[in-house]
């Protein structure tokens, strides 16, 4: 049979509201698994709290805060971890979607994903509006549970935290979706992710100020001062006193741009890693 | 029409007078590696078409090309006229896909795994839900709709998996290896249904296999050995090509690669 003549690209576009509709089932997908996963909603909210209730409460006597941005008045230690502990859940979520990415390609489920008609770059930017969801939802159970604990914050925070939460889940979101382009089986992405939460977190504002750290060392200072997860921990921090920082905001923004485009790249059927690295399982 | 009907139709205008499926020139490699040697093969709309291949022919790497997984670098697949590369949207929408392993979400309910997947393809959630019931009444499967995937035996997972791959009607089926692990009557069930796809619906049928008691006489049959098309034809013509007296002695006279090396 002689080639077909190709209709004309005019005659095909996929409706508007599919693409809400496409939105719309991502997100929908995505809490049904996070419903069906109680342990992992429970794991998503005791690990703040274990670090609130306990190493929080350990070192407020032996760690004094000054009187530093946002805060006016001195605050205690349980007060100045919280932003970073907030910003630990959509760490941990982020990087939990992108397992779950992982965990998808190595059982074969991110082929359907895939072979969906709507744009592939769309549909990861579904994946990380759908994180991004999820990880609302424990970060507000958590500051629940916190607000029980004397972390009490300006009820304005409680809303203006939105916007930051949602920059900062597209960060952090947008990195472990580039992570998991990288690996096939679950095993070395889980290996890796503790190479990259833990160095994050601890190199960072969110247990200690910089000021303190620039104090006690100047290498540790610089690494924190270029680590992106510091300015996520400052954004959300600023923003649930109700303040708007916009250095933090600006470094969160352009490195979510940065890892979206990478991870958007690397899914690219042309040009991504799935389609060099070697045979069909890659692509699953 | 009706509301529900109206959120699928856009994705529904058939395309007259172009085959289902239209593979042409296809070379693929993965690195210094060629899984794929110019391989051309079309399947008609409203046939069942055999990719009969031993393991590691490349069946699997063509389903990637097609269902674009990844880029063809040479050559052009065209699914219903539209070029994949060029025009996926239009390709997507009008394929519907079984892979070789399994891809439900096990955890998630029959209904679920099919309302998932009818809005990855822009169905809404009721037009998609009143899909979903009517094809599994259709396959006997309705009163499993709620059950976790979890507790399916592996032929029904199965025909779950193809009533997922209709539920945006599509005008191409491709099934990689569908029978894999499944017993003689759930494969015989399974091969029936998708038969009666391509009668009563039109439907445009590649069938991955290397079972060759799946073919019938009167099908089309396409050989893919070490990436390579060695037959495209019909079932009968495969035998008068070869001279075997069945298809299994075609078969391995068309990918004997001594008798090749002697030839």
């Amino acid at each position: 049979m002689s080639a077909p003549s190709p209709p004309s690209p005019a005659r095909f576009r996929l409706p508007l509201a599919g693409y809400l509709i496409v939105l719309a089932g991502i997100c929908w997908r995505e809490g049904l698994r996070f419903l069906n996963q109680r342990g992992r909603f429970l794991s998503a909210l005791v690990r703040p709290l274990v670090w609130l209730f306990i190493f929080a409460a350990g070192f407020r006597s032996v760690l004094g805060v000054s009187i530093i941005p946002p805060y006016e008045t001195y605050v205690l230690y349980e007060v100045y971890v919280t932003p970073g502990l907030v910003a630990m859940i959509q760490l941990f979520n982020g990087l939990q979607s992108s397992l779950s990415m992982v965990h998808d390609r190595e059982v074969g489920a991110m082929r359907i994903l895939l072979v969906s008609p709507y744009p592939r770059w769309y549909l990861l930017v579904c994946k990380l509006i759908a994180g991004i969801c999820v990880s609302l939802l424990q970060v507000y159970a958590f500051l629940a549970v916190a607000w029980f604990w004397e972390v009490e914050l300006p009820p304005i925070g409680y809303f203006t935290v939105i916007p930051a939460l949602v920059l900062t889940g597209l960060m952090l979101g947008a990195m472990g979706l580039l992570m998991s382009s990288l690996f096939r089986q679950m095993e070395n992405f889980a290996s890796v992710m503790n190479f990259v939460i833990f160095p994050m977190f601890f190199a960072s504002s969110a247990l200690y100020p910089l000021w303190r750290v620039q104090e006690s060392s100047l290498a540790l200072w610089w690494i924190c001062t270029l680590n992106p997860f510091t300015y996520a921990v400052e954004l959300i921090r600023f923003a649930l006193y109700g303040q708007f920082a916009p250095f933090p905001a600006l470094v969160v923004a352009g490195c979510a741009v940065v890892f979206l485009a990478a991870s958007i790249l690397a899914y690219d059927p042309s040009a991504g890693v799935m389609a060099r690295r070697g045979g069909p399982e890659s692509a699953k | 029409m009706t509301a529900q009907s109206r959120d699928i139709t856009p994705l529904l205008a058939p395309d007259a007078g172009v085959s289902a499926l239209d593979v042409r020139g296809v070379t693929h490699a993965f690195g210094a590696r060629k899984a794929l040697h110019d391989v051309s093969l079309d399947v008609p709309a409203g046939s069942f078409t055999a990719l009969l291949g031993p393991n590691g022919a490349g069946k699997t790497t063509l389903f990637s090309l097609i269902t674009r997984l990844y880029d063809n670098r040479s050559g052009a697949i065209h699914v219903l006229g539209f070029d994949v590369r060029r025009q996926p949207a239009a390709a997507l929408s009008r394929l519907g896909v079984v892979f070789q392993a399994r891809t439900l979400d096990l955890e998630l309910s029959v209904l679920d795994n099919l309302l998932y997947h009818a809005t990855l393809h822009g169905v809404g959630f009721r037009a998609g839900r009143g899909r979903a019931m009517e094809l599994l009444a259709q396959d006997g499967l309705a009163d499993r709709a709620r059950d976790k995937v979890r507790n399916l035996s592996g032929g029904q997972m199965r025909r779950v998996e193809i009533v997922r791959a209709l539920m945006h009607r599509p005008r191409l089926l491709l099934l990689d290896e569908p029978t894999v692990g499944l017993d003689i009557a759930s494969r015989a069930a399974l091969v029936a249904q998708v038969r009666a796809l391509v009668v009563n619906e039109g439907i445009g049928v590649l069938w991955a296999t290397h079972i060759i008691e799946e073919i019938a006489p009167g099908d089309r049959v396409v050989v893919l050995h070490r990436g390579r098309v060695r037959a495209n034809g019909t079932y009968e013509g495969m035998l008068a090509q070869t001279g075997g007296e069945d298809l299994s002695a075609a078969f391995l006279r068309l990918v004997d690669d001594t008798g090749e090396a002697a030839a």
